[in-house]
Order: C-alpha cells, then sequence, then structure tokens
C-alpha cells in the first residue's frame, strides 16, 4: 500500500516505520465502495482506508459511523488527524463534514437522537469511552463555529471566559492579551478591552472566538466553516492566521471554499454523499484524504477529481 | 400625438405593460385608480383605529388628573388616612374661631392623604416579587435549560398557563384559607397579602422568562459548552446575562399587575389607617382604599378614592419608567 509522504520533511525518514495498524484498517475497511474505483489502485485501496496522516496523529477514527434517529449521517469512516497541521475537510452539502468535525469534542451530545458508533482515540483514549466526561473532552479540544457567537459582554470577559472555567484565578490579563495576540487582535481591541464584544465586526468577532477558545491552550481546534459568515478581507486575515496558529495547534477546518482548503491546510479529506439502498436519504462518506497537493493536483479518487474540477457539487 | 411634452392628461390607467408610451414616461400614473382608493381607505381606517384605542386612555389619564390631582401634596404622602371624615367635619360647625384654636380642633374638611396605603402598597408587592421572581425565574430556567420538553415540564408550563386564567379572587381566597384564618387576628398582613399576590405574579414570571431565555441563541450556549462549560456555567455566565433585561420587563409586568390588584389583598390585609412597616399587622393598599373609598358615600372618601388612583397609577408607571429604564442601560452597554 501506498504512505504518502508527509508534508514535514523530518517525518519523511520515519514513513517507513508506518504502524502496522494502517495495513489492517486498509484490509478490514469497508470494501462496499471497491466497485467505481477506476485503476487497479482504487479497488485495492478502499475509500475510507487510505492511511490520512501519517506517524504521530492527534486523533485515530475508526469506523465512526453516526446516526440521527434511524438516519445515518456518516457512515463507517477510519482515519487519522495530523499533529500541528491544518487539515481541511471538503465535500458538498449534506456530505457530514460538520457533523463529522463535531464528534471530536461531542458537540453532537447536544443534539437530541444523535448516536455516535466506532471510536476516536485522542492520545490513545477513546473520546466516547463512558469513562470520560465530555467536559474534559472539550476542554482540550477548542471549536470555532461558522457564526462568530462573542457572548454579549466585554471583549476581555469572552477570551477570560473559557480561562475561569478552566480554573485559571492569576494572571488573567496576561493570558487574554497572549490569546489575543496570537489571534491577531490585540492592535484593534487594546484600548478596548471593556467595551462589548458585540461592538466589533464580524471579522474581529470571529478572530475573538478564536483567541477565546486558543486561550485555554487546547491541542487541537476545530472550526466549522469558519468564514463563511465573513467578508473576502476578514476571510484573509483568518487565513493568515491559520497558518500562524497550525505550528502550536492541530487545526481541522470545514470549508465549502476549496480555494481554501488550497490555500490553508496541508492535508485534504474528502466527503462526498452516497444514496442509502433502504432510504431516499443521503449518507456521508469519506472518499479520499492525502495531501491538499495530491487531492488537488492528483487524487486518486473519480469522484475527488470531479469535485475538486468543479464537475460536481 | 407626436413627442412627450408633460404628463398627458390621459384619465384612468395607462396600462403600463402594453403602453409604449407610458413604459418610458415616469409622470404618468399607471396605477389603478381603485388600488389608490383602497390604499387611502385602508390608511384612513387605520389612523381611525389608532383615536379610537387612545381614547379611553387619554380619558382615564385625564379624568384622574382631574379628580385627584387637587389632593396631591407633600401631606398627601406623609400623613395618616382621614378615618371618620363626617364627624371631623360637623365638630366645627358654628364654633367659633377662637374656641377651634383653643380646643385644637382641626376644621373644616381634613386633607385627604394616603400615605399608609403607599406604604403597604409598596411593601405588599416588594414582598411579593421577593417570593415570586426567584421562583419564577428558577422555574423558567428549568423549562427552558433542562426539562424542554420532559413531561414535568411540560406539566409545569400547562399548570402555569391555567395559573395565569384564574380569578385574581380566587388566589385571595386561597390565601385567606390556607393562612389568615389558620392565624387568626394575627393573620391578615402585608405578608398574607404578598402571599396571595406572588401567587398571582408566579405564572407570569414564569411564561414570561421563559420566552425570553428561548431567544437566547442556542449559539452562545454551544459556546460554552465548546469551552468546556457545564450547563450550570451556561445558565448562570451566559444565559442568565444575556436574558436579564428581558427578564426584568418579565418581572416588572407581573410587580405592576400586582400593584394594581384589589380582590387578592381584600381579604388578605386586612385594614388599617396609619403607617405599618412591619410584614406582620394590618395593612392596606392602594386598591384597597380605592375599593373602600369608592364604595362608601362620603364625598371625602370619593374624593380620597381618586386621589389614591391618581397615585397608583402613578406609582406603577414610575416602576415600568425604572425598570424600563435600567433594562435600557444594561441592553446598551451589552449592544456597545
Amino acid at each position: 500500500m501506498a504512505i504518502l509522504p508527509s508534508t514535514r520533511p523530518s517525518e519523511t525518514s520515519v514513513a517507513a516505520a508506518i504502524p502496522s495498524t494502517y495495513g489492517v484498517e486498509t484490509g478490514v475497511a469497508g470494501t462496499d465502495n471497491a466497485s467505481d474505483g477506476q485503476g487497479t489502485l482504487h479497488s485495492t485501496l478502499p475509500h475510507q482506508a487510505q492511511p490520512g496522516a501519517g506517524p504521530d496523529p492527534v486523533f485515530e477514527v475508526r469506523n465512526l459511523t453516526v446516526r440521527y434517529g434511524s438516519h445515518v449521517a456518516v457512515r463507517d469512516v477510519s482515519t487519522e488527524i495530523a499533529r500541528n497541521e491544518v487539515t481541511a475537510v471538503i465535500g458538498p452539502s449534506g456530505c457530514g463534514k460538520s457533523t463529522f468535525l463535531r464528534c471530536f469534542n461531542r458537540m453532537n451530545d447536544l443534539v437530541e437522537g444523535c448516536r455516535v458508533e466506532g471510536t476516536i482515540a485522542y492520545h490513545g483514549v477513546n473520546v466516547y469511552d463512558p469513562a470520560v466526561p465530555p467536559v474534559e473532552v472539550r476542554r482540550r479540544i477548542g471549536m470555532v463555529f461558522q457564526k462568530p457567537t462573542p457572548f454579549p459582554r466585554s471583549i476581555h470577559h469572552n477570551v477570560a471566559y473559557g480561562l475561569r472555567l478552566a480554573g485559571v484565578r492569576q494572571g488573567i490579563d496576561d493570558l487574554v492579551e497572549t490569546a489575543l495576540r496570537r489571534a491577531a487582535l490585540w492592535d484593534e481591541v487594546k484600548d478596548r478591552l471593556n467595551a462589548s464584544a458585540l461592538s466589533l465586526s464580524g471579522g474581529q468577532q470571529q478572530r475573538l472566538c478564536i483567541a477565546r477558545a486558543i486561550a485555554v491552550e487546547p491541542e487541537v481546534l476545530l472550526m466549522d466553516e469558519p468564514c463563511s459568515a465573513l467578508d473576502p478581507i476578514a476571510t484573509a486575515r483568518i487565513e493568515s492566521l491559520l497558518e500562524e496558529l497550525k505550528g502550536r495547534f492541530s487545526i481541522v477546518i470545514v470549508t465549502h471554499n476549496m480555494q481554501q482548503a488550497a490555500r490553508v491546510s496541508g492535508r485534504t479529506m474528502f466527503f462526498t454523499t452516497e444514496t442509502d439502498e433502504h432510504a431516499d436519504r443521503h449518507v456521508g462518506v469519506l472518499v479520499e484524504h492525502d495531501t491538499t497537493e495530491r487531492i488537488f493536483s492528483n487524487p486518486r479518487d473519480e469522484r475527488t477529481e470531479n469535485y475538486v474540477t468543479g464537475r460536481f457539487g | 400625438m407626436s413627442a412627450v411634452s408633460g404628463p398627458p392628461a390621459a384619465s384612468g390607467v395607462a396600462g403600463f405593460p402594453f403602453d409604449t408610451r407610458a413604459r418610458t414616461d415616469l409622470r404618468l400614473r399607471t396605477v389603478a385608480t381603485a388600488r389608490r382608493v383602497r390604499d387611502r381607505f385602508a390608511t384612513v381606517a387605520l389612523c381611525a383605529a389608532l383615536v379610537v384605542a387612545a381614547v379611553p386612555l387619554v380619558a382615564v389619564v385625564v379624568v384622574l388628573v382631574a379628580k385627584g390631582a387637587r389632593w396631591l401634596g407633600w401631606d398627601f404622602f406623609t400623613s395618616d388616612i382621614p378615618r371618620v371624615t363626617g364627624r371631623v367635619a360637623g365638630a366645627c360647625e358654628g364654633v367659633d374661631a377662637a374656641l377651634r384654636e383653643k380646643y385644637g380642633l382641626t376644621c373644616g374638611t381634613p386633607r385627604p392623604a394616603m400615605g399608609p396605603a403607599i406604604l403597604g402598597t409598596l411593601l405588599s408587592t416588594g414582598l411579593a416579587a421577593l417570593i415570586a421572581i426567584p421562583v419564577g425565574v428558577a422555574a423558567a430556567v428549568y423549562l427552558n435549560e433542562i426539562g424542554r420538553s420532559s413531561r414535568t415540564a411540560r406539566a409545569v408550563r400547562f399548570l402555569s398557563d391555567v395559573m395565569t386564567g384564574i380569578p385574581s379572587i380566587v388566589m385571595g381566597l386561597f390565601v385567606y384559607t390556607v393562612w389568615v384564618v389558620r392565624f387568626g387576628t394575627a393573620g391578615p398582613s402585608a405578608f398574607a397579602a404578598a402571599l396571595a399576590l406572588a401567587c398571582l405574579m408566579l405564572p407570569i414570571v414564569v411564561r414570561g422568562t421563559e420566552e425570553v431565555l428561548r431567544l437566547v441563541p442556542d449559539e452562545l450556549r454551544h459556546a460554552n459548552v465548546a469551552l468546556g462549560g457545564r450547563g450550570v456555567h451556561g445558565v448562570l455566565r451566559v444565559v442568565l446575562p444575556c436574558a436579564l433585561p428581558g427578564i426584568t420587563t418579565a418581572a416588572l409586568l407581573a410587580v405592576a399587575r400586582a400593584a394594581g390588584e384589589t380582590a387578592p389583598v381584600l381579604f388578605t390585609i386586612g385594614m388599617t389607617y396609619s403607617f405599618n412597616a412591619a410584614p406582620w399587622g394590618p395593612n392596606t393598599t392602594l386598591a384597597q382604599q380605592i375599593f373602600e373609598g369608592a364604595k362608601s358615600g362620603d364625598p371625602l372618601a370619593n374624593r380620597l378614592a381618586w386621589s389614591a388612583a391618581l397615585t397608583l397609577v402613578v406609582v406603577v408607571f414610575s416602576l415600568s419608567a425604572a425598570a424600563r429604564f435600567i433594562a435600557n442601560r444594561y441592553s446598551t452597554r451589552l449592544g456597545g
């Protein structure tokens, strides 16, 4: 099987020492979709089984299936999320990108009727383990939403909120400043930290939400279409911010914007919808997970190619 | 017709889609006459409805001010309620000025005063608010944040709707039976009245607060959860602060409603004509004094009732204005 070259040079040398589990996964994972593979590579490498992220992934996803009631939203996803990289999740509407993303910090727990099967291992511990309190998961894995969601309080209060939840009592002002600097917002707000967060522009609000999320130093930052409500200038700011953050955090970003995925991410996952045989409903499946360069220049799967070249979706 | 020269005198509709002349000449009227008439008619009808709605409102204020304002003064708010009106006036008949001076007789018609009733109104309503608002807000938090569509929540919601419809006199009788009768002569008090008023306020606070909590966007709750907050953090630090202006308004509506209630007070507060700042012991409210004064044949009592009515309206209005002011200030701060 093919092991993809890591985007980080330091890891190319370890590429040979891929954990054997990858091979096992490839052999085991669903072959239900082998028929649509065009070349030999496709038939031997089922669509969900490509090793996602090289060695030392931050998340290992195994056979993840998400249901809303009786409807399967995401089916049998197995992959990894690379550490300290930006992983983009792309795909047409309704393919389960956001649902997939919200599994990592258990936000789907809030959705009534949502059931998650399979495992997501974070440092070897399944985030869905009954012994793991969801609150602990979310304190380590930050999230930024589609629309900016600042609390209608002061700018300072917004960033300090997570810190206070985490039990930080001293040095909050310094940590707030650090987070705002990292979110490239400090210079714009340093003179009005006590002003309402709602007085900021949409782009500033979104950077405030990023500052709020990274203030508690999570290892992972999940972003659910963080720029879809922003204008191009604000979007460019967020994208350059991602560039600065990626060495410090592992970032998973869902985006509708393929150019954005190509610009900001080192790796890309392509999801698409398949029609369920039993009901006339769409099921999200992971088609391909590879380096962004490969996904956009030479994808393995025809569906990925059709999508990224704009022939579909 | 040659080139366009001023708006044609054509009457009626020019038929815009098909008439090439109308298509290019903006001065031509193409809106059907019938439509313009309907538009004018609707405007007039709506304005008329506004006037009709405003008449009773303005009339009430005018009559209240005309009948009640002339007795208002410092004494009105600080003195005891004149008790036996007729005799005081009669006692002075035929007594000359020197004798009156000598015996210190209060002569002529005593000036109306409502001090104790104002205090009693504030006391009983305030106590009722202290009981009903915390309980009501807590119940609303349960309904919207925890219970949602559970069976308990639906039952509470239903009961609270039923409670809204219960006539206020029933609340008075209820408290009279379970509290006033039980404690005999110590029964009637501002506290007993507050219990009855709290029963009245509770459903208003619960449903009003629930509506406001529902308006707090789920995104904020999710943001709290995504930051590792528990539900209780979300309620205390996100949802309630966001909803505070709305909750204040809901609570205020309930307070204003309770301040003007007569029926729950009639059986529960007893009657007094002098100041009683304690929650125990007989007390009186403005609404009760209006009731007593209006049904009395005595002209002074009638005048008292008018003045009490005006005072009550002013008290309720200033409560509303104060709370609205606070709510506005707070929300402006939030909104930047």
